[in-house]
């Protein structure tokens, strides 16, 4: 029997068809890293064929620190040039924190189009998917990083912590990305729409990152709005970066913004993996 | 050892949406044997897809148990992972991605190495005539080839058995063929396929055995022809020469079947059941309409379709629209039920 035919460009044929589905040994099972490894390739290749997906993560940073810099730069911290120092380290932690929502809202896109089904029926460790997601997301957050800080040199910005300081700065906000995405991941399992996580992530991303000492110092701020700032782990996030950028690194903020990730990870990562397993 | 691949007993699977239960599959039993093709048929929100997710372990079932090639679906899931290509509205390739990344992905993920990666991969895009195609992101593919890559990706680890949910919904009639024809070389080859589907021609053309499935429970089993003879022998239509002569004939038919035979509109038609064990009465009609000087030049035996047959045992119809959703509609659908 021979199927021929159909799709004017499409001929399968009996024999090759038997010849390309036949194995004639089976490959033994992968390990955890290199399945993780692979989902990290994917959104990678996701990078590259939908590099709109960057802009987003691009352009806000871009505005935000031309806005505030040059509109109130000057009224907030005497000159431009004065409050670039203050402000750029602040934007940087608020991009970041701001694209983690993509992490929950591309889990959930894969949700809707059946692909991650496809992954869960797969024999692989089962958290790969989900860590390699968020490990090729490391790559767009590094991404943003650059950009930013290339921008803030540009305009200016002259960090005291020289290359040191920066590096060991956008690395701790990374490991604290990673850790956040989780809250993400788990709104992405949770709710039905991709638009749904992005609207419900941006009404709890928006408070943290406007109610911080990313824009301006609190202490001018009612006491009950800075106490709020006081506790908001964005501004514990903004200071030990702002510390490191500066070359006058604060060992507490840092320890903190460190035990918080690990918490958030221990806590929210098999949250994340108990909805996985168990969606329908 | 038991020959069957799949075997299912009192599956049972709940949805709770705002505290109303829905028994989406409500004691579901389906013993396949290996390399045979099984079809689910019903109509959409029946159960069909509720079964396959749980038998390919993307559900765990409220009760009953599941086999799928001696492995149980609950406790020894990542057996039956390794043992089952899944293709469905449920389980995509990625429409970011080319084919060939698509495929290599899980090539990678099911344990190949580089080299070995991209010999398979080259391999099924050429098999499945999708070598062209292959750098290019699967959301430019049209409906044919983009069922063809789903298809090549379920069977990346040459899947003892595969699970087909409503392979050709959406498909123009050609590229159904192909999928047809591709079931059919793998079935030959010795996979077991079980296959859910709204459309009564595909259970016909592919299926050995068939369970119709109705409100989540099985409600007839049996091969395409059985489910046939269940609802009847079928029925006779003639079309005579002579409109003048039709009440002739019906009184003819009358007598020589014993059942009483329906007038279309057509005024040159005529059709009537064949009564059970009817098979020597309908040899004979032909002869004794001749005999009354009755010209029939067309004449046709017909065993009843697979919408009567549901007809019969729903007591309704199958839904008219079964076919013309689109893949993407129905399932959501489904799901929003939940």
């Amino acid at each position: 029997m021979t199927a021929q035919s159909t799709d004017h460009e499409a001929t399968i044929t009996t024999t090759s068809l038997r010849r390309a589905v036949a194995l004639a040994e089976r490959p033994s099972r992968p390990s955890a890293l290199s399945t993780t490894l692979t989902f990290g390739w994917r959104a990678l290749l996701k990078i590259k064929h939908v590099p709109e997906q960057l802009f987003d993560v691009l352009v806000s940073p871009v505005i935000f620190t031309l806005m505030f810099t040059y509109l109130f730069g000057g009224a907030l911290a005497g000159s431009t040039t004065a409050y670039i120092q203050f402000l750029l380290p602040g934007i940087l932690v608020q991009t970041i924190v701001i694209v983690t929502v993509y992490t929950g809202y591309t889990l959930n896109t894969d949700i809707t189009k059946g692909v991650f089904d496809r992954f869960r029926s797969l024999p692989i460790w089962r958290p790969a998917p989900i860590v390699g997601a968020l490990l090729g997301d490391t790559v767009r957050y590094s991404i943003a990083s650059v950009m930013t800080i290339a921008l803030g040199l540009l305009i200016g910005f002259r960090p005291e912590g020289g290359v040191v300081g920066v590096v060991l700065g956008v690395l701790l906000l990374l490991v604290f990305a990673f850790a956040l995405s989780w809250i993400f991941t788990i709104l992405g399992l949770l709710l039905r729409t991709p638009n749904a996580v992005m609207g419900v992530s941006m009404m709890v991303l928006m408070p943290l990152t406007f109610a911080s000492n990313i824009f301006v110092d609190p202490s001018t701020m009612p006491a009950a709005l800075q106490r709020f700032v006081d506790i908001n782990p964005v501004s514990h996030l903004v200071t030990a970066v702002r510390g490191l950028m500066a070359g006058q690194p604060d060992a507490g903020e840092i320890v903190w913004v460190l035990v918080a990730s690990v918490v958030l990870t221990a806590v929210l990562g098999p949250i994340t993996m108990h909805l996985y397993r168990t969606r329908h | 050892m038991s020959e069957l691949a799949v075997e299912a007993t009192g599956l049972v699977k709940h949805f709770t949406t705002r505290k109303q239960v829905t028994k989406a599959v409500d004691g579901i039993d389906l013993q396949i044997p290996t390399g045979s093709v099984f079809g689910l048929l019903g109509p959409n929100g029946a159960g069909k897809t509720t079964v396959v997710r749980m038998l390919a372990t993307l559900l765990r079932p409220d009760g009953g148990s599941a086999r799928v090639l001696g492995h149980d679906v609950v406790s020894d899931a990542d057996a039956v992972r390794g043992a089952v290509g899944l293709t469905g509205q449920y389980a995509s390739v990625d429409e970011d991605l080319t084919g060939t990344e698509n495929l290599l992905m899980l090539a990678r993920l099911y344990g190949f190495s580089g080299v070995a990666a991209r010999q398979r991969v080259e391999g099924l895009l050429e098999a499945f005539s999708l070598s062209d195609a292959g750098a290019r992101q699967v959301k430019t593919y049209s409906g044919g080839m983009r069922r063809r890559i789903d298809l090549a990706a379920s069977l990346v680890l040459a899947p003892r058995v595969l699970f087909l949910d409503e392979p050709t919904t959406g498909l123009d009639p050609r590229s159904r063929n192909q999928v047809w024809d591709i079931v059919r070389v793998l079935v030959a080859d010795g996979a077991t396929v079980l296959l859910t589907t709204q459309y009564l021609e595909e259970a016909d053309q592919l299926a050995d055995r068939i369970s119709v499935i109705d409100h989540g429970r099985v409600i007839a089993e049996g091969t395409s022809t059985e489910l046939k003879q269940s609802v009847g022998q079928g029925a006779v239509a003639l079309r005579l020469a002579d409109a003048g002569q039709r009440a002739v004939a019906a009184a003819v038919v009358e007598k020589v079947l014993g059942s009483e035979p329906t007038l279309p509109t057509d005024p040159y038609a005529l059709t009537a059941r064949v009564p059970d064990d009817g098979g020597d009465a309908v040899a004979a009609l032909l002869p004794a309409l001749s005999e009354a000087g009755i010209a029939v030049p067309e004449f046709s035996l017909g065993q009843p379709s697979l919408d009567e047959v549901f007809l019969t045992l729903t007591g309704k119809p199958l839904p008219d629209d079964a076919g013309t959703e689109t893949a993407g509609d129905a399932p959501r659908a489904e799901e929003v039920s939940r």
